[in-house]
């Protein structure tokens, strides 16, 4: 099986959907000749010529608001937003219009776009190219949330992606392009050519959007967390001997409400665990959640690790951000504590 | 039957791209001294063509010529050119030091220089610049320390913005230097509302408002152009076409369509094109417009032509998308010879003496540096306790909860 990273894989979904699919229209900042400031759209336009793969308007609200005019007509736009910390002028078009064209118009009218955009620190960008802001498009009604963790699930959820008939949007955690990062921030860069999820396969496959995946099995603490956070996780593991069960739950909306369950109800113990502050987070829902379904099965309170509730400083990134110090500190307290 | 053809999507293509020759023949470059110099309080409506065409002053034989050009004093000459040479060395060094890993980035203004020092030598104390990160020069052209300006891009103990930000993003209120975003054209706006208020306190400050060639296309730089013209509030628009965003070409901003000057018209806003590498233009413009801010004409917008010679910061390299000797071909030259050759040719100035400007601001910024380095780089030195300050004026119990729990 080819060996990918995350750019990679991500290309292909594109390439593949794009030879599949006339309708799929690939457009942001920098994605057209150049290929992407990442480098995931790097050949697409030479492949597919400038009227499927093109440069914006650096204008993210009309990056959006043209793609849903598109998507109602018929195609489906993939559209790149450079950093998820540049999404905020497309607030507006997501929220008020992507998420609401189909309820407020009986399904006349639908948003079927991608709004794909690399999320998550670690990369020393301070608070402009680091943010986490998951939580802002769960909240919304009408469009599905997704984060991806690595190069097999990249790929085959961006097809899904393009492929589903509601608006999607599909972060990826920069920090993660090149190889997983276990917040040794110290130790050398590991590549995705070691780690079984960079085995991409070739052609179409999907990895449906609503299911998470159990990444390591474990009876005494649930970990539910997702992008980046689960390599952190699965060190903290390694490093307390705390036998957790890690869950990658890879769609925030719709969200996997049973395997989580099953989990936290044979383990009695939850962490929720992000990169993105705490308060209002995605985990105040996860654990309520958790906390609705799972009460009685529980021994300790949930914990919640994640990032302070600060912008992302630069300086101090390795002090905001939850590596697995933190973590495992929280689990070993969770574990004592009874 | 209709005789439609099937429609064409049109996507804009910039005149080149690697391994093609650069391609500049569609710049038209009007001869200097031919654009007309109207009085300050003209009606808008009369200078429709300073939008199309371009103020240029310095002539290919280094002469100043036409109304734009001014009895400048010599020690603003002088001051102007040496700020641009001493930019040039910081940038050079700030590069260095990105490389060696010292900082996690930079942004080179390099080409541009004259932009940014000549306007601030025509500025006053009270008013206020709202730059983007190529502003480089409006520090460098007034005697904030070097050093100050070191340890913030090495994010380090005595970092004046405490670690919290990227580098190169300033603030220095003291110094006119508004806290610089990362968000492109947010802050375009912003300067509007600071002229605004200054109209609404009755105070003389001014505001200048910066932006690039590409980011005119975000909603807030026409939200900016709205209320400019609604309020015709002392601001000067400052648009630095450069000719790239990163690796989009002018056009794919709408520049094909219109001058960037241009989009002032539909606001009423009168609009200059001027020649950005040519010193002597730069600072009559910059009087001009700043001139007619204080006397209470009202707004107006200027498109500084120029170009990006540097990568775009130091995560890109611009032979993966445009000529690799472009810059080179670039037909407006280079802002500091260019200023150079006209104070040689007045007698003020010498091929000796420029090379002993170049020595002696390389010396001084390795000096800086030093001194900056000695307090820490890559971030070593910043307080992780300063992460929870200045979120909020007085810190909220959940904030000292969780500093608490940190450990600092
Ligand atoms: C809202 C927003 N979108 C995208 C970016 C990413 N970005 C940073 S600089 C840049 C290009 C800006 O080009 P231009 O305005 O021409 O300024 P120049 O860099 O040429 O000085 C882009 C797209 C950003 N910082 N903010
Ligand atoms: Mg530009």
């Amino acid at each position: 099986m080819p060996q990918m990273n995350m750019i990679d894989a991500i290309r292909d979904a594109m390439d593949v959907k794009m030879a599949e699919d006339d309708n799929v229209v690939v457009f942001g900042e920098d994605v057209g000749y150049f290929g992407g400031v990442f480098r995931c759209t790097h050949g697409l336009q030479e492949k597919y010529g400038t009227s499927r793969v093109f440069d914006s308007p650096i204008n993210e609200s009309g990056i959006v608001g043209t793609a849903i005019g598109m998507a109602a007509y018929g195609l489906r736009p993939c559209v790149e937003i450079q950093f998820a910390d540049y999404i905020y002028p497309a607030y507006d078009q997501i929220v008020s219009e992507a998420a609401r064209l189909r309820y407020r118009s009986a399904a006349e009218f639908t948003a079927p776009l991608v709004v794909r955009t690399p999320c998550g620190g670690g990369i020393f960008g301070g608070q402009t190219h680091s943010q986490s802001p998951e939580s802002l498009f769960t909240h919304i009604s009408g469009v599905k949330t997704v984060i991806v963790s690595n190069p097999y699930d990249a790929k085959g959820l961006l097809i899904s992606a393009i492929e589903d008939d509601d608006p999607v949007i599909f972060f990826e955690p920069k920090r993660l392009y090149n190889g997983p990062f276990d917040g040794h921030h110290d130790r050398p860069a590991k590549n995705w050519s070691t780690h079984p999820m960079g085995d991409v396969p070739e052609g179409r496959y999907t990895v449906p959007i609503g299911k998470a995946s159990v990444v390591s099995e474990g009876a005494d603490v649930t970990i539910l967390t997702y992008g980046t956070m689960v390599y952190v996780a699965e060190a903290a593991k390694e490093e307390t001997g705390v036998d957790a069960e890690i869950i990658d739950l890879r769609s925030l909306l719709p969200l996997d409400i049973d395997t989580i369950v099953a989990s936290v109800k044979k383990t009695g113990r939850c962490m929720v665990l992000h990169e993105a502050t705490l308060t209002s987070g995605f985990g105040a829902e996860l654990a309520a959640q958790v906390q609705e379904r799972c009460f009685y099965h529980l021994e300790v309170p949930i914990e919640r690790v994640t990032g302070w509730d600060t912008p992302y400083p630069h300086a101090q990134e390795w002090d905001y951000f939850p590596g697995p110090a933190r973590v495992g500190a929280a689990l070993k307290s969770m574990m004592e504590a009874v | 039957m209709a005789d439609y053809k099937p429609l064409q999507f049109h996507v804009p293509e910039p005149t080149g791209r690697p391994g093609d020759e650069p391609d500049f023949t569609g710049i038209e470059i009007p001869a200097a001294g031919s654009a007309p110099r109207p009085p300050i309080d003209v009606d808008p409506s009369e200078i429709k063509e300073l939008a199309r065409t371009m103020i240029r002053v310095l002539n290919t034989d280094g002469v100043a010529v036409g109304p734009w050009a001014e009895d400048i004093p010599e020690d603003v000459l002088m001051h102007g050119l040496r700020s641009m040479i001493r930019t040039r060395a910081f940038d050079e060094r700030m590069m260095t030091l990105q490389r060696q890993g010292k900082t996690s980035f930079y942004m080179k203004c390099t080409g541009e220089e004259a932009i940014a020092i000549a306007f601030q030598q025509a500025l006053s104390k009270g008013d206020m610049h709202f730059p983007t990160y190529r502003q480089q020069g409006i520090l460098l052209a007034q005697d904030y320390p070097l050093v100050d300006m070191i340890n913030q891009i090495l994010s380090n103990a005595k970092d004046p913005l405490k670690g919290r930000q990227l580098p190169i993003l300033y603030s220095v209120r003291d110094y006119g230097f508004f806290t610089v975003s990362g968000n492109l054209g947010t802050q375009f706006v912003q300067a509007v509302g600071w002229a605004m208020a200054s109209a609404i306190k009755g105070d003389t400050n001014i505001a200048a408002a910066w932006i690039g060639d590409g980011s005119t296309a975000e909603s807030d730089f026409h939200a900016a152009l709205v209320n400019a013209s609604v309020y015709q509030p002392p601001v000067v628009l400052n648009v630095v076409n450069n000719q790239w965003a990163i690796s989009s070409f002018q056009g794919i901003a709408g520049g094909n369509s219109a001058t960037f000057a241009e989009r002032a018209h539909g606001y009423g806003i009168p609009a200059l094109r001027v020649d950005g590498n040519d010193y002597l233009a730069v600072y009559a413009v910059s009087r001009w417009a700043i001139e007619r801010a204080r006397r209470g004409y009202g707004p107006t917008l200027i498109e500084w032509v120029t170009y990006r010679v540097a990568p775009h910061s130091t995560s890109d390299d611009p032979s993966k998308y445009r000529p690799r000797e472009e810059s080179n071909a670039w037909p407006l030259g280079d802002p500091i010879l260019r200023l150079k050759n006209y104070l040689i040719g007045r007698g003020h100035w010498s091929d000796e003496r420029q090379t002993q400007a170049e020595t002696e601001f390389d010396e001084e910024v390795r000096t800086a540096t030093k001194e900056a380095e000695s307090h820490g780089t890559m971030g070593s030195g910043s307080s992780p306790k300063e992460m929870f300050e200045c979120v909020f004026k007085e810190m909220p119990p959940h904030l000292r909860e969780q500093r608490q729990k940190m450990g600092v």
